[in-house]
């Protein structure tokens, strides 16, 4: 098959796999819920400043580990042998980060939704955080997707999945903490404009090195 | 570097190294640079450690990718045993760290939380351990083999943002950054580079050293459980 119909093909099949088995992101929703409940009932109105920003990544950061993690988890040895002789590994990774990254821009526009509703909307400077907020959405999938793949060889992949991400996203995660923090003191994005680049170049990067690298995990 | 296993030069150059800094690093004479004073000396002891681990880290890449390319079961022994002894130095990085942070910084712990570079150095050997885990939960030596080293080319740009960008962006109690100048400005005599220098060649070809032992240990243990080792 053709490259880029073979994206598309992949990208509709896990579309229309989300929409048949709702529990999936139902699930993920009442988790993110839970957890501005409970920031909610802790701090009440009065979350503000660096706190409010660190919450806001912790939520981003737990929803994303659970809604991309399940990626190619979810996926059957026989399933994805199947998948193998119909379209290019490439083509399979891209339309699952492309996938991953959708979904990942729609839970963050709702994790910043919810948050902002139960404890306010301390930004100052909306155009850098919400650049931020796309930018390391997009850093988010791309990486879980990624080590989604890696995980599901190893066995007990559940655990796998956080013991392998969080420690390569935590500089993804800091670069992101330094704009939200600049972003809630001045409203001036060219003071962020530096880290929003080097944002967007690891954004290119991950991609890039998964594309090359995914060929050499899905042989089994 | 298979051949040169078992060769000796190097492994003379290595002690020549590690004999010279270790008598002229207490003996020569170092500049009076403020605050430091004598702890300057650390210098040959302290940072070796984080140069030769990433020296260590970056041949482990070049031999996972070889991995990856040629599919031979010795590039990923090679590359697992860099990898350890890499983790060694890194603790024993933290460890001299520790020691100069207590005469300069005042205590031995308080900086762990301060520090982006600590910070960018602890997440280095948290990518690593986890990539030790990952190999420990794969049972199959060829499939560990190819994950693993898929992971550790992953984990190494990633690791590098830690290490390189990010300590840039944010201020460091280090050396380089946040208004604090660097060795390399005014600090870095002659006198100190005469020995720095020949130090992380020493801590380096130790390192290799080391790993070539447990790479024949690793060779010695597939041949004695008829593991296929091309």
């Amino acid at each position: 098959m053709q490259f880029w119909p073979s994206v598309w093909g992949m990208l509709k099949k896990d579309l229309i796999l989300e929409m048949r088995q709702k529990y999936a992101i139902s699930g993920i929703l009442l988790y993110m819920l839970c957890i501005v409940f409970i920031i909610f009932m802790t701090f009440g109105q009065g979350v503000r400043g660096p706190v409010w920003v660190v919450l806001f990544w912790l939520i981003m950061l737990f929803t994303s580990v659970n809604a991309v993690a399940k990626s190619f988890l979810q996926e059957s040895t026989g399933r994805l042998l199947y998948y193998y002789t119909i379209a290019s590994p490439q083509a399979i990774i891209l339309a699952k980060m492309l996938y991953n990254i959708g979904l990942m821009i729609l839970m963050s526009a709702l994790a910043l939704l919810m948050h902002s509703i139960t404890s306010g909307y301390p930004i100052v400077d909306s155009p850098s955080f919400l650049l931020a907020n796309v930018l390391g959405a997009i850093a988010f999938a791309t990486t879980f997707s990624m080590i989604s793949a890696i995980a599901s060889k190893a066995s007990n992949s559940g655990t796998m999945m956080a013991i392998l991400s969080f420690p390569i996203l935590i500089p993804i995660l800091i670069i992101l903490i330094r704009i939200s923090l600049n972003a809630i003191q001045q409203n001036n994005l060219a003071v962020n404009l530096q880290d929003l680049m080097y944002l967007a170049a690891l954004d290119v990067m991950i991609l890039a090195m998964a594309l090359i690298l995914f060929p050499y995990l899905w042989r089994d | 570097m298979l051949k040169q296993l078992h060769n000796r030069w190097w492994k003379i150059l290595c002690v020549a190294f590690l004999v010279y800094t270790f008598t002229a690093g207490l003996l020569i004479h170092t500049p009076d640079v403020p605050l430091l004073h004598e702890t300057v000396r650390n210098l040959f002891f302290h940072v070796p450690c984080w140069f030769s681990m990433l020296l260590l880290m970056l041949i482990s890449l070049i031999y996972s990718i070889k991995f990856l390319r040629s599919g031979r079961m010795i590039h990923d022994v090679i590359a697992v045993s860099l990898l350890k002894v890499a983790m060694v130095f890194g603790v024993l990085g933290y460890l001299t760290g520790m020691l100069w942070g207590n005469f300069i910084w005042g205590d031995l712990l308080s900086w762990i939380t301060n520090d982006t570079k600590i910070l960018g150095a602890a997440i280095g050997l948290l990518i690593y351990f986890a990539y030790f885990i990952l190999r420990g939960s794969i049972d199959d030596e060829e499939k560990r083999a190819r994950v693993a080293a898929v992971y550790s080319i992953f984990a190494f740009i990633l690791l590098n943002v830690s290490i390189n960008v990010v300590p840039r962006l944010t201020s460091s109690l280090h050396p380089g950054s946040g208004g604090n100048a660097t060795f390399t400005v005014y600090d870095l005599d002659n006198n100190l580079r005469m020995v720095f220098y020949p130090a992380v060649f020493g801590y380096t070809l130790l390192g290799l050293w080391i790993s070539s032992i447990i790479i024949r240990m690793t060779i010695l243990h597939y041949k004695k459980n008829d593991i296929p080792l091309v």
